[in-house]
């Protein structure tokens, strides 16, 4: 073990108003490792690494690299450290091309003017070691989510950094596109580099990382190396208490039969779908599930006013109903959550207690303001009932972490006391704790005989909360399943279109 | 109960507070002095209070709109058109039926604010045209329908009544300080009593999650514009009232930009959210309190400017977070270099 430690972060404490978001922290990192930073939403992860990166102050403690005390005042300093970060979401400019985003404030020169020619050349090189054969003058938008966030990786990993930091690089990725960067992570470990990865992924933290440092609630649970930490102990620490506790396996089973017709589609279209028809019961969890584009967050929008619907019929409990705008499906005793949570979902400036009540004023009308009192106490009543953790129900809802920002939207629609609940992606960025949680409560919806909607890109997930799935493939309902005929098998064999296409 | 010094009016009204504490030092107390006459009061505040109820009223208006995130430049222009037409009405020059009927033509002014607000909430909700570039139609074409109205000539009127909207007493205080003084409960009583305040941030913070959250963000805005326009028709009565004639060239000249000024004093983020009506009243008192200053120490004319725009920056950087913490850091490594 005579590798040398490329960094040492020593009692890193940390103060938000109202709020101790890093408590005698440490973090060490070795040149060639990968190293895993874990930790539910919350814990404490990215305040440390907007730390490493000078976005954030340190109010505590000390940074050494390479053995040298150093202060990070802000991301010029991280960088003339070599420390090199990607974001979770892409932070490039999406109107520049390709290679502009990749040599913008470093451009060579030649003769005091930008060299373009060596730019292109080099950004071509750069990016076919990542095999992305793609055109390098082309704008950044053209471009899809996974392609920019390789391109951000690229950038990142060009300038000549040390320490390579890259904070939930995978979300947006495919799988083979994960297997790309992972033998780049591998490719970059040889050359002597190190490299903080954080993840939701548990998998990918057993595939790639050397070793793994826990973090809960702003303080520092331990360093672990990779091989020695079996994953049940590793989710124990994480969370504070024995993984027996989590809600486990039971699939949803004993939820009755007879559960009465909601919602009815009938030949319903949008710009984006055409000819949906479905029905969806009360006291059962139907899940939508297909590849991303398939239509399943379309559908969603469709029910609830989000989308126009040009074409066919709505019947909510057996009326036909005209759903117009959002306020028309509130009124109809729809929620739905979109999976967009930062820019559809939370009002970022507004707080924990008014985004709560929004969705309620909105039904019962602007006319008259629910008063503080009550305000008050059905805010208080959810941060207990949800476990949202939170000192008050004053804090701004966008200082709080993912996992809590989506309790609260998901205490907004309970307020509205509706009858249909769907929910878009409502686990996706939240770590393990949160994410049971949340599947917890919406089973138990459904038991109380309300009809719920899911959809997740997990399987797992789909499989462990749904008794009835609807199968999308190119905007279309090519299956639905029930019960016992619900496995992972069936559902991907009606995704590619082996399975039943009548509806 | 927030502490005050958490308040949003808190940094404004110290601003507020030290402009007419200098006043006060400077002109060796003679500001502050009130005198009765005619059991009416007089005195340099109540110039302030006067005069500066058209940004109070233009502010309330304005406030709204820049907590949706918007914005209206086209509030002079307003003034205008309805300093015309209540003038041209009065003066038995359009609208002979009315037979000069200072009502009648107060009420017509006003809806015509309410229709050159509804055209602006056309163009920004419906139309999704960028606010600034929205209300730049009107600010352009206003002063050219009053100059129609008023058929290109300044009218002047003759109307006691008229008068009174600027000029007059009411238990020995200015008639304008009751009309802003209610537009300012109107608006509260608009945004705490119902909903309407709620909306109005959702919708400036972030108004895609706050359609989802079912505000019907089309109308809002709507109504947002339509007031703002009503309130800009009253300063321009009062205005009109107070030079006793409508001049469509220069009623309200410029003044949009005080009102936006009046309302980034008060602490309203002109990118929309969180707002408050007292504070930007409050801002719309030091715009007016420089000017009466100037007015007061009769400050060469060359100069008003530059010594305008001084107060200003002092304001604004005494506003701005980021530069007094700055300062404090600064000051603070002196006291210590000092001691050591």
């Amino acid at each position: 073990m005579a590798q040398k430690e490329l960094l040492k972060m020593q009692h890193i404490d940390k103060q938000f108003p109202g709020v101790i978001a890093l408590k005698d922290v440490h973090f060490s990192l070795r040149a060639g490792e990968i190293h895993a930073l874990l930790g539910e939403n919350g814990a404490g992860k990215s305040t440390l690494i907007k730390v490493l990166t000078g976005v954030e102050r340190m109010d505590g403690g000390s940074v050494q690299i390479e053995d040298e005390q150093v202060a990070i005042r802000s991301p010029l300093d991280a960088q003339k450290h070599g420390i090199s970060t990607v974001y979770q979401e892409v932070n490039l400019c999406p109107h520049l091309t390709v290679a502009e985003n990749i040599y913008v404030g470093r451009e060579p020169l030649r003769a005091g003017r930008i060299d373009w020619k060596e730019i292109h050349r080099r950004s071509r090189e750069l990016l076919k070691r990542f095999d992305l054969g793609i055109d390098v003058t082309k704008q950044l938008d053209n471009y899809p989510v996974a392609v920019q966030q390789m391109i951000a990786i690229a950038r990142a990993v060009d300038v000549q950094a040390k320490i390579l930091i890259l904070d939930e690089p995978t979300s947006s990725l495919s799988n083979t596109e994960v297997q790309k960067l992972f033998a780049i992570m591998n490719m970059l470990k040889a050359q002597g580099m190190g490299i903080v990865f954080v993840t939701h992924f548990l998998d990918q933290v057993y595939e790639v990382t050397d070793r793994i440092t826990i973090l809960r609630d702003g303080g520092y649970v331990g360093t672990y190396d990779t091989a020695d930490l079996p994953k049940v102990e590793l989710i124990g620490k994480m969370i504070g208490k024995d993984p027996e506790a989590l809600d486990e396996g039971s699939r949803p089973s004993g939820q009755t039969d007879a559960g009465e017709e909601y919602l009815c589609l009938e030949g319903v279209g949008t710009d984006a779908i055409s000819d949906v028809s479905l029905r969806l019961r009360q006291g059962e969890v139907s899940g939508f599930s297909g590849l991303l584009g398939s239509g399943r967050s379309e559908i969603a929008r469709a029910i609830f006013g989000a989308d126009r619907i040009h074409t066919g019929k709505v019947s909510v409990n057996g009326k036909e109903t005209a759903i117009k705008t959002p306020l028309d499906a509130i009124h109809a005793d729809i929620a739905f959550c979109s999976e967009n949570r930062k820019k559809e979902g939370i009002i970022g400036d507004l707080t924990i207690r008014e985004n709560i009540i929004i969705a309620l004023q909105a039904k019962r009308g602007l006319g008259r303001a629910i008063r503080y009192s009550e305000a008050q106490k059905l805010a208080e009543h959810f941060i207990k009932e949800l476990g949202i953790k939170t000192p008050s129900a004053d804090q701004k809802i966008k200082n709080l972490s993912g996992g809590n920002q989506q309790k609260v939207l998901l205490a907004r629609w309970l307020a509205t006391d509706p009858k249909l609940l769907i929910l878009d992606e409502p686990t996706r960025g939240i770590d393990i704790g949160a994410k049971a949680e949340i599947q917890k409560i919406v089973k138990g919806l459904a038991e109380d005989g309300m009809s719920c909607v899911f959809i997740s890109s997990e399987m797992e997930e789909m499989l462990h909360c749904c008794s009835r799935m609807f199968v999308l493939r190119d905007k279309k309902i090519v299956a639905e399943l029930e019960k016992d005929a619900i496995s992972e098998a069936s559902i991907m064999a009606c995704m590619v279109g082996e399975g039943e296409e009548s509806v | 109960m927030k502490r005050l010094r958490d308040r949003m009016e808190y940094r404004p009204l110290v601003s507020l507070l030290v402009i007419l504490l200098l006043c006060g030092i400077i002109s060796g107390g003679s500001f502050f002095k009130i005198s009765v006459v005619d059991g009416h009061l007089y005195g340099r505040l109540l110039d302030i209070l006067r005069n500066g109820s058209r940004y109070m009223i233009l502010a309330v208006g304005m406030t709204m709109v820049l907590a949706t995130g918007g914005t209206d430049i086209s509030v002079g222009s307003v003034m205008a058109i309805s300093g015309a037409l209540a003038c041209s009405i009065v003066d038995r020059r359009i609208l002979l039926g009315l037979n000069g009927n200072v009502f009648a033509a107060v009420v017509l002014a006003l809806g015509i604010g309410a229709v050159c607000g509804a055209w602006n909430g056309f163009l920004v909700a419906k139309l999704k045209v960028q606010p600034i570039v929205a209300t730049l139609i009107l600010m352009t074409a206003g002063r050219g329908i009053a100059q129609l109205i008023a058929d290109g000539k300044i009218v002047t009127i003759t109307s006691d009544a008229y008068y009174h909207i600027s000029g007059g007493y009411i238990a020995g205080l200015p008639v304008p300080m009751y009309i802003a003084a209610l537009m300012l409960a109107l608006a509260l009583l608009l945004t705490k009593k119902t909903a309407f305040g709620l909306a109005v941030e959702s919708i400036g913070v972030n108004a895609d999650s706050a359609r989802l959250a079912g505000i019907a963000v089309e109308k809002n805005l709507w109504l947002i514009y339509v007031f703002c326009g009503v309130c800009a028709a009253l300063a321009g009565l009062i205005e009109s009232a107070g030079i006793k004639g409508a001049d469509c060239n220069n009623c309200g000249l410029m003044i949009e930009m005080d009102g936006i000024l009046a309302v980034a004093i008060g602490g309203t983020s002109l990118s929309g959210g969180r707002f408050s009506f007292v504070s930007s009243i409050i801002g719309a008192l030091v715009v007016q309190t420089i000017t009466t200053m100037i007015l007061a120490f009769g400050v060469a004319p060359e100069v008003i400017r530059v010594f305008k725009a001084l107060i200003v920056i002092v304001v604004c950087l005494a506003q701005s977070p980021a530069f007094m913490s700055r300062l404090k850091g600064v000051l603070d490594k002196k006291r210590v270099v000092a001691q050591g």
